[in-house]
Protein backbone atom coordinates (compact mmCIF):
# COMPACT_ATOMS: atom_id res chain seq x y z
CA UNK A 1 0.00 0.00 0.00
CA UNK A 2 2.70 2.46 1.07
CA UNK A 3 4.80 1.25 -1.87
CA UNK A 4 1.94 1.86 -4.33
CA UNK A 5 1.33 5.33 -2.93
CA UNK A 6 4.96 6.20 -3.35
CA UNK A 7 5.13 5.02 -6.96
CA UNK A 8 2.02 6.96 -7.88
CA UNK A 9 3.52 9.98 -6.18
CA UNK A 10 6.64 9.51 -8.27
CA UNK A 11 4.62 9.20 -11.49
CA UNK A 12 2.76 12.34 -10.58
CA UNK A 13 6.01 14.20 -9.93
CA UNK A 14 7.43 12.96 -13.22
CA UNK A 15 4.27 14.00 -15.06
CA UNK A 16 4.53 17.39 -13.40
CA UNK A 17 8.14 17.82 -14.49
CA UNK A 18 7.33 16.76 -18.04
CA UNK A 19 4.52 19.30 -18.16
CA UNK A 20 6.83 22.01 -16.82
CA UNK A 21 9.35 21.32 -19.57
CA UNK A 22 6.58 21.32 -22.20
CA UNK A 23 5.47 24.76 -20.99
CA UNK A 24 8.99 26.14 -21.07
CA UNK A 25 9.95 24.60 -24.42
CA UNK A 26 8.53 27.27 -26.80
CA UNK A 27 10.61 29.95 -25.04
CA UNK A 28 13.68 27.73 -25.06
CA UNK A 29 13.19 26.94 -28.75
CA UNK A 30 12.96 30.62 -29.66
CA UNK A 31 16.04 31.44 -27.57
CA UNK A 32 17.94 28.54 -29.11
CA UNK A 33 17.16 29.70 -32.65
CA UNK A 34 17.55 33.45 -32.22
CA UNK A 35 19.98 33.94 -29.34
CA UNK A 36 22.01 30.99 -28.10
CA UNK A 37 22.44 28.99 -31.33
CA UNK A 38 23.86 31.93 -33.31
CA UNK A 39 26.54 32.39 -30.61
CA UNK A 40 27.82 28.91 -31.43
CA UNK A 41 27.97 29.88 -35.11
CA UNK A 42 30.14 32.87 -34.17
CA UNK A 43 32.70 30.53 -32.60
CA UNK A 44 32.82 28.53 -35.84
CA UNK A 45 33.20 31.70 -37.93
CA UNK A 46 36.15 32.89 -35.85
CA UNK A 47 38.10 29.87 -37.17
CA UNK A 48 37.36 30.49 -40.86
CA UNK A 49 39.14 32.50 -43.52
CA UNK A 50 37.93 36.01 -44.35
CA UNK A 51 36.25 36.41 -47.74
CA UNK A 52 37.60 39.09 -50.02
CA UNK A 53 34.34 41.07 -50.06
CA UNK A 54 33.18 40.25 -46.54
CA UNK A 55 31.66 36.98 -45.43
CA UNK A 56 33.80 33.90 -44.97
CA UNK A 57 35.52 31.22 -47.01
CA UNK A 58 34.98 27.77 -45.53
CA UNK A 59 38.60 27.04 -44.81
CA UNK A 60 40.04 26.52 -41.34
CA UNK A 61 42.32 29.28 -40.14
CA UNK A 62 43.56 30.72 -36.85
CA UNK A 63 44.46 34.04 -38.46
CA UNK A 64 41.59 35.87 -36.80
CA UNK A 65 42.68 34.80 -33.33
CA UNK A 66 46.28 35.78 -34.00
CA UNK A 67 45.10 39.16 -35.22
CA UNK A 68 43.13 39.89 -32.04
CA UNK A 69 46.33 40.98 -30.32
CA UNK A 70 49.14 40.68 -32.87
CA UNK A 71 49.90 42.00 -36.32
CA UNK A 72 52.04 40.51 -39.03
CA UNK A 73 54.68 42.73 -40.58
CA UNK A 74 54.05 43.01 -44.32
CA UNK A 75 57.77 42.87 -45.13
CA UNK A 76 59.40 40.25 -42.95
CA UNK A 77 56.28 38.41 -41.73
CA UNK A 78 57.28 38.84 -38.08
CA UNK A 79 54.61 39.20 -35.41
CA UNK A 80 54.32 42.15 -33.04
CA UNK A 81 51.62 43.50 -30.78
CA UNK A 82 48.89 45.35 -32.67
CA UNK A 83 49.00 48.72 -30.91
CA UNK A 84 45.74 49.91 -32.45
CA UNK A 85 43.88 46.88 -31.09
CA UNK A 86 45.48 47.17 -27.65
CA UNK A 87 44.49 50.85 -27.52
CA UNK A 88 40.87 49.95 -28.21
CA UNK A 89 40.84 47.18 -25.60
CA UNK A 90 42.44 49.48 -23.04
CA UNK A 91 40.05 52.33 -23.87
CA UNK A 92 37.02 50.07 -23.55
CA UNK A 93 38.06 48.57 -20.24
CA UNK A 94 39.35 51.77 -18.63
CA UNK A 95 36.39 53.89 -19.79
CA UNK A 96 33.99 51.25 -18.50
CA UNK A 97 35.72 51.12 -15.12
CA UNK A 98 35.86 54.90 -14.75
CA UNK A 99 32.21 55.16 -15.83
CA UNK A 100 31.25 52.58 -13.22
CA UNK A 101 33.08 54.48 -10.46
CA UNK A 102 31.62 57.85 -11.49
CA UNK A 103 28.07 56.52 -11.77
CA UNK A 104 28.51 55.07 -8.27
CA UNK A 105 29.78 58.36 -6.81
CA UNK A 106 26.82 60.23 -8.31
CA UNK A 107 24.33 57.40 -7.98
CA UNK A 108 24.80 56.41 -4.36
CA UNK A 109 23.77 59.76 -2.83
CA UNK A 110 20.87 59.86 -5.28
CA UNK A 111 19.66 56.39 -4.32
CA UNK A 112 20.09 57.26 -0.63
CA UNK A 113 18.12 60.47 -1.11
CA UNK A 114 15.23 58.60 -2.78
CA UNK A 115 15.26 55.78 -0.23
CA UNK A 116 15.09 58.17 2.74
CA UNK A 117 12.16 60.24 1.41
CA UNK A 118 8.76 59.77 3.09
CA UNK A 119 6.88 56.90 1.41
CA UNK A 120 4.47 59.25 -0.38
CA UNK A 121 7.27 61.19 -2.13
CA UNK A 122 9.43 58.20 -2.85
CA UNK A 123 7.37 56.97 -5.80
CA UNK A 124 7.71 60.39 -7.46
CA UNK A 125 11.52 60.51 -7.20
CA UNK A 126 11.76 56.91 -8.29
CA UNK A 127 9.61 57.67 -11.32
CA UNK A 128 12.02 60.50 -12.21
CA UNK A 129 14.83 57.94 -12.41
CA UNK A 130 12.69 55.38 -14.23
CA UNK A 131 11.86 57.74 -17.11
CA UNK A 132 15.46 58.13 -18.31
CA UNK A 133 16.03 54.44 -17.57
CA UNK A 134 13.39 53.49 -20.13
CA UNK A 135 13.97 56.34 -22.56
CA UNK A 136 15.72 55.23 -25.71
CA UNK A 137 19.49 55.20 -25.29
CA UNK A 138 19.83 56.82 -28.69
CA UNK A 139 17.56 59.69 -27.67
CA UNK A 140 19.54 60.26 -24.47
CA UNK A 141 22.87 60.16 -26.29
CA UNK A 142 21.40 62.57 -28.80
CA UNK A 143 20.27 64.85 -25.95
CA UNK A 144 23.71 64.99 -24.34
CA UNK A 145 25.33 65.48 -27.74
CA UNK A 146 23.02 68.43 -28.29
CA UNK A 147 24.52 69.99 -25.17
CA UNK A 148 28.21 69.42 -25.80
CA UNK A 149 28.68 69.61 -29.57
CA UNK A 150 30.37 72.61 -31.20
CA UNK A 151 27.17 74.46 -32.05
CA UNK A 152 25.57 73.04 -28.91
CA UNK A 153 23.92 74.60 -25.90
CA UNK A 154 26.99 74.71 -23.69
CA UNK A 155 29.16 76.45 -26.28
CA UNK A 156 26.35 78.87 -27.11
CA UNK A 157 25.97 79.81 -23.46
CA UNK A 158 29.73 80.13 -22.89
CA UNK A 159 30.16 82.25 -26.04
CA UNK A 160 27.25 84.45 -25.08
CA UNK A 161 28.63 84.93 -21.57
CA UNK A 162 32.01 85.83 -23.04
CA UNK A 163 33.83 83.04 -21.20
CA UNK A 164 35.24 81.72 -24.46
CA UNK A 165 35.77 83.29 -27.86
CA UNK A 166 35.74 80.23 -30.06
CA UNK A 167 33.60 77.13 -29.49
CA UNK A 168 35.27 74.44 -27.41
CA UNK A 169 35.78 71.17 -29.22
CA UNK A 170 34.16 68.75 -26.80
CA UNK A 171 32.73 65.98 -28.97
CA UNK A 172 35.12 63.36 -30.25
CA UNK A 173 37.22 63.71 -27.10
CA UNK A 174 37.72 61.10 -24.42
CA UNK A 175 36.15 63.49 -21.89
CA UNK A 176 32.98 63.89 -23.93
CA UNK A 177 32.70 60.15 -24.33
CA UNK A 178 33.05 59.71 -20.57
CA UNK A 179 30.43 62.37 -19.82
CA UNK A 180 28.09 60.71 -22.30
CA UNK A 181 28.60 57.23 -20.87
CA UNK A 182 28.05 58.41 -17.29
CA UNK A 183 24.93 60.30 -18.38
CA UNK A 184 23.51 57.36 -20.27
CA UNK A 185 24.25 54.60 -17.74
CA UNK A 186 23.59 56.44 -14.46
CA UNK A 187 19.98 55.20 -14.05
CA UNK A 188 21.27 51.61 -14.26
CA UNK A 189 23.34 52.29 -11.14
CA UNK A 190 20.70 54.17 -9.16
CA UNK A 191 17.92 51.59 -9.45
CA UNK A 192 19.72 48.56 -7.90
CA UNK A 193 21.28 50.81 -5.23
CA UNK A 194 17.82 52.06 -4.37
CA UNK A 195 16.51 48.49 -4.22
CA UNK A 196 19.24 47.64 -1.69
CA UNK A 197 18.79 50.82 0.39
CA UNK A 198 14.99 50.68 0.39
CA UNK A 199 15.01 47.83 2.89
CA UNK A 200 17.58 49.59 5.07
CA UNK A 201 16.47 49.88 8.66
CA UNK A 202 17.11 53.50 9.65
CA UNK A 203 17.19 52.54 13.32
CA UNK A 204 20.64 51.08 12.67
CA UNK A 205 21.85 54.64 12.13
CA UNK A 206 20.37 55.75 15.44
CA UNK A 207 22.11 52.83 17.10
CA UNK A 208 25.37 53.88 15.48
CA UNK A 209 25.04 57.51 16.54
CA UNK A 210 24.00 56.45 20.06
CA UNK A 211 27.28 54.58 20.26
CA UNK A 212 29.17 57.78 19.35
CA UNK A 213 29.95 56.86 15.76
CA UNK A 214 30.82 59.81 13.54
CA UNK A 215 28.99 60.51 10.27
CA UNK A 216 31.89 59.03 8.36
CA UNK A 217 31.94 55.91 10.50
CA UNK A 218 28.20 55.44 10.09
CA UNK A 219 28.62 55.73 6.33
CA UNK A 220 31.59 53.40 5.97
CA UNK A 221 30.82 50.92 8.75
CA UNK A 222 27.04 50.60 8.49
CA UNK A 223 25.56 51.99 5.27
CA UNK A 224 28.11 50.87 2.70
CA UNK A 225 28.49 47.27 3.97
CA UNK A 226 24.74 46.80 4.08
CA UNK A 227 24.27 48.12 0.55
CA UNK A 228 26.98 45.85 -0.85
CA UNK A 229 24.62 43.65 -2.93
CA UNK A 230 23.19 46.79 -4.55
CA UNK A 231 26.65 48.22 -5.19
CA UNK A 232 27.79 45.03 -6.88
CA UNK A 233 24.58 44.66 -8.91
CA UNK A 234 24.73 48.30 -10.02
CA UNK A 235 28.40 48.02 -10.96
CA UNK A 236 27.71 44.96 -13.12
CA UNK A 237 24.66 46.60 -14.72
CA UNK A 238 26.82 49.59 -15.71
CA UNK A 239 30.11 47.85 -16.48
CA UNK A 240 28.74 45.14 -18.78
CA UNK A 241 26.78 47.35 -21.21
CA UNK A 242 29.58 49.95 -21.13
CA UNK A 243 32.08 47.38 -22.28
CA UNK A 244 29.88 46.45 -25.23
CA UNK A 245 28.69 50.02 -25.87
CA UNK A 246 28.12 50.83 -29.50
CA UNK A 247 25.68 53.70 -29.92
CA UNK A 248 27.17 56.20 -27.46
CA UNK A 249 30.82 55.93 -28.65
CA UNK A 250 29.66 55.97 -32.26
CA UNK A 251 27.91 59.31 -31.79
CA UNK A 252 30.17 61.00 -29.25
CA UNK A 253 33.48 59.44 -30.23
CA UNK A 254 33.05 59.53 -33.97
CA UNK A 255 35.31 57.16 -35.88
CA UNK A 256 38.27 58.37 -33.85
CA UNK A 257 37.47 57.03 -30.41
CA UNK A 258 36.26 53.54 -31.12
CA UNK A 259 35.32 51.16 -28.38
CA UNK A 260 35.18 47.38 -28.72
CA UNK A 261 31.59 47.40 -29.97
CA UNK A 262 32.43 49.79 -32.80
CA UNK A 263 35.62 47.95 -33.63
CA UNK A 264 33.67 44.69 -33.92
CA UNK A 265 31.12 46.34 -36.20
CA UNK A 266 33.91 47.75 -38.34
CA UNK A 267 35.08 44.22 -39.13
CA UNK A 268 31.67 43.40 -40.56
CA UNK A 269 31.57 46.63 -42.58
CA UNK A 270 34.55 48.35 -44.12
CA UNK A 271 37.06 46.07 -42.37
CA UNK A 272 35.69 43.06 -44.28
CA UNK A 273 37.13 40.64 -41.79
CA UNK A 274 34.23 38.63 -40.42
CA UNK A 275 36.41 36.03 -38.64
CA UNK A 276 38.28 38.77 -36.76
CA UNK A 277 34.94 40.38 -35.84
CA UNK A 278 33.72 36.99 -34.61
CA UNK A 279 36.89 36.42 -32.56
CA UNK A 280 36.64 39.90 -31.01
CA UNK A 281 32.99 39.24 -30.10
CA UNK A 282 34.02 36.10 -28.28
CA UNK A 283 36.76 38.01 -26.43
CA UNK A 284 34.16 40.57 -25.34
CA UNK A 285 31.80 37.80 -24.27
CA UNK A 286 34.56 36.13 -22.24
CA UNK A 287 35.45 39.37 -20.42
CA UNK A 288 31.78 39.92 -19.60
CA UNK A 289 31.37 36.34 -18.42
CA UNK A 290 34.36 36.71 -16.11
CA UNK A 291 32.84 39.89 -14.67
CA UNK A 292 29.52 38.08 -14.11
CA UNK A 293 31.26 35.12 -12.46
CA UNK A 294 33.13 37.45 -10.12
CA UNK A 295 29.75 39.02 -9.35
CA UNK A 296 28.12 35.67 -8.54
CA UNK A 297 31.06 34.62 -6.37
CA UNK A 298 31.20 37.88 -4.43
CA UNK A 299 27.46 37.73 -3.81
CA UNK A 300 27.50 34.13 -2.56
CA UNK A 301 30.76 34.78 -0.67
CA UNK A 302 29.07 37.70 1.08
CA UNK A 303 26.18 35.47 2.09
CA UNK A 304 28.54 32.93 3.58
CA UNK A 305 30.41 35.59 5.51
CA UNK A 306 27.15 36.74 7.04
CA UNK A 307 26.22 33.24 8.13
CA UNK B 1 12.20 67.58 23.08
CA UNK B 2 10.81 66.77 19.64
CA UNK B 3 11.92 70.08 18.25
CA UNK B 4 15.42 69.48 19.58
CA UNK B 5 15.86 66.04 18.04
CA UNK B 6 14.51 67.24 14.70
CA UNK B 7 17.70 69.25 14.20
CA UNK B 8 19.64 66.05 13.78
CA UNK B 9 17.94 63.77 11.28
CA UNK B 10 19.89 60.54 11.38
CA UNK B 11 18.96 59.70 7.80
CA UNK B 12 20.61 62.86 6.48
CA UNK B 13 24.16 62.64 5.27
CA UNK B 14 25.73 66.02 4.55
CA UNK B 15 26.00 66.70 0.84
CA UNK B 16 23.96 63.72 -0.29
CA UNK B 17 20.80 65.71 -0.98
CA UNK B 18 22.75 68.31 -2.96
CA UNK B 19 24.42 65.63 -5.07
CA UNK B 20 21.01 64.04 -5.67
CA UNK B 21 19.53 67.38 -6.80
CA UNK B 22 22.50 67.92 -9.14
CA UNK B 23 22.02 64.42 -10.56
CA UNK B 24 18.34 65.02 -11.24
CA UNK B 25 19.14 68.36 -12.86
CA UNK B 26 21.89 66.82 -14.98
CA UNK B 27 19.64 63.95 -16.03
CA UNK B 28 16.81 66.18 -17.12
CA UNK B 29 18.49 69.31 -18.47
CA UNK B 30 19.61 67.73 -21.79
CA UNK B 31 16.23 66.06 -22.25
CA UNK B 32 14.37 69.30 -21.57
CA UNK B 33 16.62 71.19 -24.00
CA UNK B 34 15.88 68.57 -26.63
CA UNK B 35 12.13 68.85 -26.09
CA UNK B 36 12.19 72.66 -26.14
CA UNK B 37 14.21 72.81 -29.35
CA UNK B 38 11.85 70.43 -31.08
CA UNK B 39 9.40 73.36 -30.90
CA UNK B 40 11.92 76.02 -31.95
CA UNK B 41 11.21 77.74 -35.26
CA UNK B 42 14.93 78.25 -35.89
CA UNK B 43 16.94 75.15 -36.83
CA UNK B 44 19.84 76.40 -34.66
CA UNK B 45 20.04 75.88 -30.92
CA UNK B 46 21.77 79.25 -30.68
CA UNK B 47 18.54 81.19 -30.95
CA UNK B 48 14.91 80.84 -30.04
CA UNK B 49 12.73 82.27 -32.79
CA UNK B 50 9.29 81.24 -31.70
CA UNK B 51 7.11 78.22 -31.13
CA UNK B 52 6.38 75.93 -34.06
CA UNK B 53 5.12 72.43 -34.79
CA UNK B 54 6.79 72.50 -38.20
CA UNK B 55 9.42 69.91 -37.32
CA UNK B 56 6.72 67.46 -36.31
CA UNK B 57 4.83 68.14 -39.53
CA UNK B 58 8.03 67.78 -41.52
CA UNK B 59 8.82 64.46 -39.86
CA UNK B 60 5.30 63.18 -40.38
CA UNK B 61 5.44 64.08 -44.07
CA UNK B 62 8.77 62.35 -44.59
CA UNK B 63 8.14 59.00 -46.31
CA UNK B 64 11.26 57.47 -44.76
CA UNK B 65 10.08 58.40 -41.27
CA UNK B 66 6.60 57.04 -41.96
CA UNK B 67 8.01 53.77 -43.30
CA UNK B 68 10.41 53.44 -40.39
CA UNK B 69 7.55 54.04 -37.95
CA UNK B 70 5.42 51.40 -39.63
CA UNK B 71 8.32 48.92 -39.53
CA UNK B 72 8.94 49.71 -35.86
CA UNK B 73 5.28 49.19 -34.99
CA UNK B 74 5.03 45.90 -36.92
CA UNK B 75 8.24 44.51 -35.42
CA UNK B 76 7.61 45.68 -31.85
CA UNK B 77 3.97 44.53 -31.79
CA UNK B 78 4.71 41.10 -33.26
CA UNK B 79 7.78 40.61 -31.08
CA UNK B 80 5.89 41.68 -27.94
CA UNK B 81 2.99 39.31 -28.69
CA UNK B 82 5.30 36.36 -29.37
CA UNK B 83 7.55 37.10 -26.39
CA UNK B 84 4.57 37.51 -24.04
CA UNK B 85 2.99 34.25 -25.22
CA UNK B 86 6.11 32.11 -24.78
CA UNK B 87 7.11 33.95 -21.57
CA UNK B 88 3.66 33.27 -20.06
CA UNK B 89 4.01 29.55 -20.75
CA UNK B 90 7.57 29.61 -19.41
CA UNK B 91 6.43 31.41 -16.25
CA UNK B 92 3.70 28.78 -15.73
CA UNK B 93 6.35 26.10 -16.13
CA UNK B 94 8.80 27.65 -13.67
CA UNK B 95 6.69 28.98 -10.80
CA UNK B 96 4.42 27.44 -8.19
CA UNK B 97 5.77 23.93 -8.61
CA UNK B 98 8.31 21.70 -6.93
CA UNK B 99 11.92 22.30 -7.98
CA UNK B 100 12.95 20.04 -10.77
CA UNK B 101 16.23 19.23 -12.44
CA UNK B 102 17.32 21.70 -15.07
CA UNK B 103 15.43 24.69 -13.69
CA UNK B 104 18.68 26.60 -13.12
CA UNK B 105 19.59 26.05 -16.76
CA UNK B 106 16.14 27.28 -17.79
CA UNK B 107 16.59 30.48 -15.77
CA UNK B 108 20.00 30.98 -17.33
CA UNK B 109 18.60 30.51 -20.84
CA UNK B 110 15.70 32.91 -20.25
CA UNK B 111 17.99 35.58 -18.81
CA UNK B 112 20.67 35.02 -21.44
CA UNK B 113 19.71 38.11 -23.50
CA UNK B 114 20.31 40.26 -20.39
CA UNK B 115 23.82 38.91 -19.85
CA UNK B 116 25.32 38.78 -23.32
CA UNK B 117 26.42 42.20 -24.64
CA UNK B 118 23.98 43.37 -27.29
CA UNK B 119 26.69 43.85 -29.87
CA UNK B 120 27.73 40.19 -29.53
CA UNK B 121 24.17 38.98 -30.06
CA UNK B 122 23.92 41.37 -32.99
CA UNK B 123 27.06 39.92 -34.60
CA UNK B 124 25.80 36.38 -34.05
CA UNK B 125 22.46 37.18 -35.63
CA UNK B 126 24.11 39.05 -38.50
CA UNK B 127 26.20 36.00 -39.37
CA UNK B 128 23.20 33.66 -39.25
CA UNK B 129 20.71 35.91 -41.04
CA UNK B 130 23.22 36.74 -43.78
CA UNK B 131 23.57 33.02 -44.50
CA UNK B 132 19.81 32.46 -44.33
CA UNK B 133 19.05 35.42 -46.59
CA UNK B 134 21.45 34.05 -49.16
CA UNK B 135 20.12 30.51 -48.88
CA UNK B 136 16.39 31.27 -48.88
CA UNK B 137 16.15 34.58 -50.72
CA UNK B 138 13.73 35.83 -48.03
CA UNK B 139 14.73 39.28 -46.77
CA UNK B 140 11.51 40.35 -45.01
CA UNK B 141 10.81 41.60 -41.49
CA UNK B 142 10.60 38.02 -40.17
CA UNK B 143 14.23 38.00 -39.08
CA UNK B 144 13.81 41.19 -37.08
CA UNK B 145 10.59 39.92 -35.49
CA UNK B 146 12.12 36.62 -34.35
CA UNK B 147 15.33 38.26 -33.10
CA UNK B 148 13.38 40.92 -31.20
CA UNK B 149 10.97 38.34 -29.76
CA UNK B 150 13.95 36.37 -28.39
CA UNK B 151 15.66 39.25 -26.59
CA UNK B 152 12.32 40.52 -25.28
CA UNK B 153 11.57 37.22 -23.51
CA UNK B 154 13.22 38.15 -20.16
CA UNK B 155 11.45 41.53 -20.12
CA UNK B 156 8.08 39.88 -20.62
CA UNK B 157 8.90 36.98 -18.28
CA UNK B 158 9.86 38.94 -15.15
CA UNK B 159 6.56 40.81 -14.51
CA UNK B 160 4.53 37.71 -15.42
CA UNK B 161 6.51 35.58 -13.00
CA UNK B 162 6.18 38.22 -10.28
CA UNK B 163 2.41 38.20 -10.77
CA UNK B 164 2.20 34.40 -10.72
CA UNK B 165 4.24 34.17 -7.54
CA UNK B 166 1.76 36.45 -5.84
CA UNK B 167 -1.18 34.18 -6.80
CA UNK B 168 -1.78 31.18 -4.55
CA UNK B 169 -3.19 27.98 -6.00
CA UNK B 170 -6.39 27.94 -3.91
CA UNK B 171 -8.71 29.37 -6.55
CA UNK B 172 -7.41 27.00 -9.19
CA UNK B 173 -7.66 24.06 -6.79
CA UNK B 174 -11.23 25.06 -5.95
CA UNK B 175 -12.13 25.18 -9.65
CA UNK B 176 -10.54 21.77 -10.22
CA UNK B 177 -12.46 20.36 -7.23
CA UNK B 178 -15.63 21.55 -8.92
CA UNK B 179 -14.77 19.40 -11.94
CA UNK B 180 -13.39 22.12 -14.18
CA UNK B 181 -11.06 20.60 -16.77
CA UNK B 182 -7.42 21.73 -16.89
CA UNK B 183 -8.21 23.96 -19.84
CA UNK B 184 -11.27 25.47 -18.12
CA UNK B 185 -9.22 26.21 -15.01
CA UNK B 186 -6.59 27.92 -17.12
CA UNK B 187 -9.05 29.80 -19.33
CA UNK B 188 -11.47 30.99 -16.63
CA UNK B 189 -9.31 31.24 -13.49
CA UNK B 190 -5.57 31.47 -14.16
CA UNK B 191 -5.66 33.60 -17.28
CA UNK B 192 -7.92 36.39 -15.95
CA UNK B 193 -5.83 36.59 -12.77
CA UNK B 194 -2.63 36.64 -14.77
CA UNK B 195 -3.80 39.17 -17.36
CA UNK B 196 -2.35 42.30 -15.66
CA UNK B 197 1.07 40.63 -15.44
CA UNK B 198 0.89 39.67 -19.10
CA UNK B 199 -0.12 43.19 -20.09
CA UNK B 200 2.76 44.64 -18.06
CA UNK B 201 5.22 42.15 -19.52
CA UNK B 202 3.94 42.80 -23.02
CA UNK B 203 4.44 46.54 -22.57
CA UNK B 204 8.01 46.15 -21.35
CA UNK B 205 8.69 43.84 -24.30
CA UNK B 206 7.16 46.38 -26.69
CA UNK B 207 9.26 49.26 -25.34
CA UNK B 208 12.41 47.12 -25.39
CA UNK B 209 11.85 46.10 -28.99
CA UNK B 210 10.76 49.57 -30.11
CA UNK B 211 13.95 51.09 -28.64
CA UNK B 212 16.40 48.58 -30.04
CA UNK B 213 19.17 50.03 -32.17
CA UNK B 214 22.13 47.68 -32.26
CA UNK B 215 20.58 44.34 -33.20
CA UNK B 216 18.28 45.96 -35.76
CA UNK B 217 21.14 47.94 -37.28
CA UNK B 218 23.15 44.74 -37.78
CA UNK B 219 20.51 42.44 -39.27
CA UNK B 220 18.09 44.67 -41.19
CA UNK B 221 17.96 44.33 -44.95
CA UNK B 222 18.64 47.45 -47.03
CA UNK B 223 15.78 49.95 -46.82
CA UNK B 224 14.38 48.20 -43.75
CA UNK B 225 14.94 50.95 -41.21
CA UNK B 226 13.09 51.11 -37.92
CA UNK B 227 12.68 54.48 -36.23
CA UNK B 228 15.86 54.18 -34.09
CA UNK B 229 18.07 53.00 -36.97
CA UNK B 230 16.69 55.79 -39.16
CA UNK B 231 17.61 58.28 -36.43
CA UNK B 232 21.09 56.81 -36.09
CA UNK B 233 21.56 57.22 -39.85
CA UNK B 234 20.42 60.85 -39.64
CA UNK B 235 22.81 61.62 -36.79
CA UNK B 236 25.73 60.65 -38.96
CA UNK B 237 24.78 63.49 -41.28
CA UNK B 238 23.84 66.97 -40.10
CA UNK B 239 21.80 67.36 -36.93
CA UNK B 240 18.34 68.29 -38.09
CA UNK B 241 15.62 69.47 -35.73
CA UNK B 242 13.09 66.97 -37.07
CA UNK B 243 15.14 64.29 -35.29
CA UNK B 244 14.45 66.32 -32.10
CA UNK B 245 10.78 66.06 -32.91
CA UNK B 246 10.96 62.30 -33.46
CA UNK B 247 12.97 61.89 -30.23
CA UNK B 248 10.40 63.88 -28.28
CA UNK B 249 7.58 61.82 -29.73
CA UNK B 250 9.39 58.59 -28.88
CA UNK B 251 9.95 59.79 -25.35
CA UNK B 252 6.30 60.76 -24.97
CA UNK B 253 5.24 57.25 -26.04
CA UNK B 254 7.68 55.70 -23.54
CA UNK B 255 6.43 57.87 -20.67
CA UNK B 256 2.79 57.07 -21.41
CA UNK B 257 3.51 53.32 -21.56
CA UNK B 258 5.55 53.52 -18.34
CA UNK B 259 2.79 55.35 -16.58
CA UNK B 260 0.28 52.68 -17.65
CA UNK B 261 2.76 50.03 -16.52
CA UNK B 262 2.93 51.60 -13.06
CA UNK B 263 -0.85 51.77 -12.85
CA UNK B 264 -1.20 48.12 -13.83
CA UNK B 265 1.47 46.74 -11.52
CA UNK B 266 0.71 48.96 -8.55
CA UNK B 267 -0.07 46.83 -5.55
CA UNK B 268 -3.61 47.28 -4.33
CA UNK B 269 -3.53 48.06 -0.67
Amino acid sequence: MGMAARTSEQTLARKNTRRAWALVSPALALLAVAAIGPLAVVIVYSFLTAGEYGGVVWQFSTDAWVKVLLERDIFDDSLSFADAHLTIFWRSISLSLVTTVLTFLAGFPTAWFIATRPAAQRAFWLFLITIPFWTNLLVRTFAINQVIRNEGVMNTVLLWAGVIETPLQMTYTQGALLVGMVYVYLPLMVLPLFAALERFDLRLLEAGYDLYASRWQVLTRIILPISRPGIIAGSILVFVPCLGAYVTPRILGGGKLMMLGNFIELQFGQGRNWPLGAALSIVLLVIVTIALLVYVRTISGGDKARE
Amino acid sequence: MNSRTSHFRTADIPGFSSVAMLVFAALYAPIIVLVIYSFNASPSVAEWSGFTLDWYVKAAQNDQVVNATINSLIVATSAAVIATAVATLAALGTTRRARYRGITAIYAAINQPLMVPEVVTAVALLVVTAALKKATGYTGLGYLILAHAAFCIPFAYLPIRARLEGMDLSLETAAADLYASDWQVFRHVTLPLLAPGMLAGGMLAFVTSFDDVVITEFIKSPGQDTLPTYMLGQLRRAMTPDVNAISTALMAVTIVLLFLFFLITRKKS
